[in-house]
């Protein structure tokens, strides 16, 4: 095992995390996107590979919005396009509402599509954020 | 290089990051409970989990005789994203089933 190379690697860790926009760099593949960001961010950079994909959106009052996410931020705040109430019988002053921003802190649970998660993936990063955070 | 560091439970959060890819028991706020497999979390014990089962219980009283009724619902969901400010507490695997 060389140890050159791991300190290296890390030197790169170093300089890609502490970059401040990561996305200016033009990295090809979205999943070098992905491991690069910043600690803590695992979430946030999560949510933006999931950008044009159908989710689900469970708040704390129980109302489900399902919708194709447009864009997220780091409080994982969230816009929706496209929405539909999922229960609009029991919601219908919703139904004309066809894009929202949700605050993050009132989401309880984001029921995400199968093809959106690619769990050894995650895994890596999780690892990786325990460790730098 | 921290093969001793990755094994050792040296702080609470230690004690998820072994529980990855492992089903584990999540109890949340307003009565809510998920057992489910973990993909990722992070410090704020944001989670997702994987072939989710979640539990909720609600308590509803009979009109007549006030009687407290005990209604658990249950649904299983693929993928779920978990918002850290719900959980109280996390389990590490379930020896059972």
């Amino acid at each position: 095992m060389s140890g050159k190379f791991i300190h290296y690697f890390d030197l790169l860790d170093v300089y890609v995390r502490s970059s401040v926009d990561v996305a200016a760099f033009g990295f090809p593949s979205p999943q070098l996107r992905f491991f690069s960001l910043r600690a803590n961010m695992l979430f946030f950079s999560y949510f933006k590979d999931l950008v044009g994909r159908e989710v689900t959106v469970e708040l704390k009052n129980d109302l489900a919005i399902r919708g194709t996410l447009h864009s997220v931020d780091q409080y994982l705040n969230i816009k929706l396009e496209n929405t539909r109430v999922v229960d609009q019988d029991k919601y219908p002053h919703m139904l004309s509402v066809r894009n929202c921003f949700i605050r993050g802190s009132v989401v309880r649970y984001v029921q995400l599509p199968p093809e959106g998660v690619d769990i050894e993936l995650l895994h890596d990063a999780t690892r990786r954020e325990a460790r730098g955070g | 290089m921290a093969t001793e560091e990755e094994s050792a439970v040296k702080e609470p959060l230690d004690l998820i990051r072994l529980s990855l890819d492992e089903r584990i028991y999540v109890k949340l706020r307003s009565d809510r409970e998920l057992r489910g497999k973990l993909h990722a979390y992070d410090q704020h014990l944001n989670m997702i989990l994987g072939d989710v089962e979640e539990v909720v219980t609600t308590v509803e009283i009979d009109d007549e005789t006030y009687e407290e009724i005990v209604r658990t619902t249950k649904r299983t969901v693929p993928f779920l994203f978990v918002r850290g400010d719900g959980v109280i507490l996390v389990s590490p695997p379930l020896r059972t089933a």
